[in-house]
């Protein structure tokens, strides 16, 4: 084993492992360099000027981090409890949680709108009560985000809490710390990585969601109409304004995904 | 954990690469308003012709058409308007020219029971309303958009659903208070048609067609002379289509 492992630190890697990754990696290379063989270069900056790419960049912006929001407010607790608190069903507490991740979107978008729809299990009596409704409308769009996004930081936090000592906390508490200073001054530092890279995963699944979306949300530009159904719209009518967005896509979530990735690890 | 994971995920592909087997088969693209009368025009010709899969990949017809275009191995094309059509023939991807095989007009269409108390095209121009059509880019949204344009509505539309069955779900469900569909659309879902004035409404020819790269040619002839023949006109009728 040793030998092995220090053969490995200092030898090429095997050949084998290397075509395999290779191989692994061009599934998602490919696909970009489609979409880049295709781009309209010349009218890139005039495609990113028109209404829809504008609107549907800033909706797809806003909600998303609302979502991520929400996610930070909502997850870490539950993530906390799955992970801190013995309780009977635990198990299928966090199955429910995790479901979303497995669900295919659109089921998950007609689950909600059976429960949150002006006609759903909630949402008729809060429609009658407050004249609210969640569909066809941002928040809506929201909310779905929340639905498929969150599990990604509640599976990331709960890792990261059941990672760590709990010496750590004992120690501060011992110090004579009460829970929430220990809470925020030891727990939440000590998963520092784990809650960005969960909140980074949960931006990007929301700022990526179509499915859900569109089926709770329904699609109307500058109200529901996010950057992945602007895409999807747009293949259908205007191919050149659909890569240009896909593009967009791209370049949003790249630069958020690497930049705050070389900030938590600092590497490149 | 990661082990696991690599077992389903193998089991996926192995079941994934055993699925397309010996029957004969063929790939037929219909726009999805045509939905229950090609499940059974398929069915019936798939008993008129042993050993024979149709498969049925139903979308928005200019979501179809794009599939076409970038080189899906689809058989035949029905699409819900000749406009789309025109385009997968001016790309030269036709192996014949289109035949006309039904005829739709649009109704206004509105949940079970009508508890959104909608009776006219009017209505739709209230904001308080809940209104939906299908997206501009297909048949059915842009006909809807003729419809209203006709009658000199300017409705307050709250979503514009990517297809006719999308939309349909959400009137259905009572999520929306009404919308434009196809007139062929109202036995199939939960909803109540409202018929529109014929002098503001339009109608829609549904062309068909065999594509130049068919991975099976004849079967694909066979199955458009089905769709032309008699038994096949009267199952389009019974799902509310006219024929021509």
């Amino acid at each position: 084993m040793t030998v092995n492992g220090r053969r490995r630190r200092t030898q090429q890697p095997p050949l084998l492992m290397v075509v395999l990754a290779t191989a692994g990696l061009g599934l998602f290379v490919l696909p970009l360099v489609g979409l880049l063989g295709r781009t309209p270069w010349s009218e890139l900056t005039s495609l990113f000027g028109n209404d829809t790419a504008t609107s549907a960049l800033r909706l797809s912006l806003v909600t998303s981090f609302a979502a991520t929001a929400l996610s930070a407010l909502f997850g870490v607790p539950l993530a906390w409890v799955l992970a801190r608190v013995e309780f009977p069903g635990r198990s299928l507490v966090r199955g429910i949680v995790l479901l979303p991740l497995v669900l295919p979107p659109v089921v998950g978008g007609a689950a909600l709108l059976f429960a949150l729809g002006r006609r759903g299990v909630i949402g008729e009596p809060l429609y009658s009560a407050t004249g609210f409704v969640l569909p066809f409308s941002t928040s809506g769009v929201v909310l779905a985000a929340t639905f498929v996004a969150m599990p990604f930081l509640v599976l990331t936090v709960e890792a990261g809490l059941r990672n760590l000592d709990p010496r750590y906390e004992a120690a501060a508490a011992s110090l004579g710390g009460g829970r929430w200073t220990v809470l925020r001054r030891v727990t939440l530092p000590m998963i520092a990585p784990s809650l960005l890279s969960g909140l980074v995963l949960t931006w990007a699944r929301a700022l990526g969601e179509f499915g859900a979306t569109v089926t709770f949300a329904g699609n109307l530009p500058g109200t529901t109409q996010t950057l992945p159904l602007a895409v999807f719209v747009a293949l259908e009518s205007d191919r050149d304004t659909a890569i240009a967005l896909s593009l967009l896509m791209v370049a949003v979530s790249l630069t958020v995904i690497v930049a705050l990735r070389d900030r938590w690890w600092g590497t490149g | 954990m990661t082990g696991r994971l690599a077992i389903l995920v193998l089991v996926a592909l192995a079941i994934g690469a055993c699925g397309g087997d010996e029957p004969e088969s063929l790939v037929v693209s219909a726009a999805a308003s045509l939905g229950d009368a090609f499940v059974e025009i398929a069915d019936a010709f798939e008993t008129a012709n042993p050993g024979v899969d149709v498969e049925l990949n139903f979308g928005g017809s200019s979501s179809l058409r794009e599939q076409i275009l970038e080189g899906a191995r689809i058989d035949v094309f029905a699409s819900a308007d000749v406009a789309t059509m025109d385009g997968v023939v001016a790309a030269g991807a036709l192996a014949s020219s289109p035949v006309v095989f039904a005829r739709n007009s649009m109704v206004l269409a509105v949940p079970q029971g009508d508890r959104g108390s909608i009776t006219s095209l009017e209505d739709l121009a209230d904001p308080a309303r809940f209104v939906g059509l299908c997206n501009p880019e297909v048949p059915c949204g842009s006909l809807a958009r003729q419809v209203l344009a006709n009658a000199g509505v300017v409705a307050s539309i709250d979503t514009e659903e990517p297809d006719v069955r999308a939309l349909l779900a959400k009137i259905g469900a009572g999520e929306l208070d009404a919308g434009i569909v196809y007139s062929s659309d109202i036995d199939a879902a939960d909803v109540d048609g409202i018929p529109l004035d014929p002098a503001i409404n339009v109608t829609t020819d549904y062309p068909i067609a065999v594509l130049a790269g068919a991975p099976s040619p004849d079967l694909a002839d066979r199955f458009v002379a089905f769709v032309l023949s008699a038994g096949a006109r009267e199952i389009l009728a019974e799902h509310g289509f006219g024929t021509p």
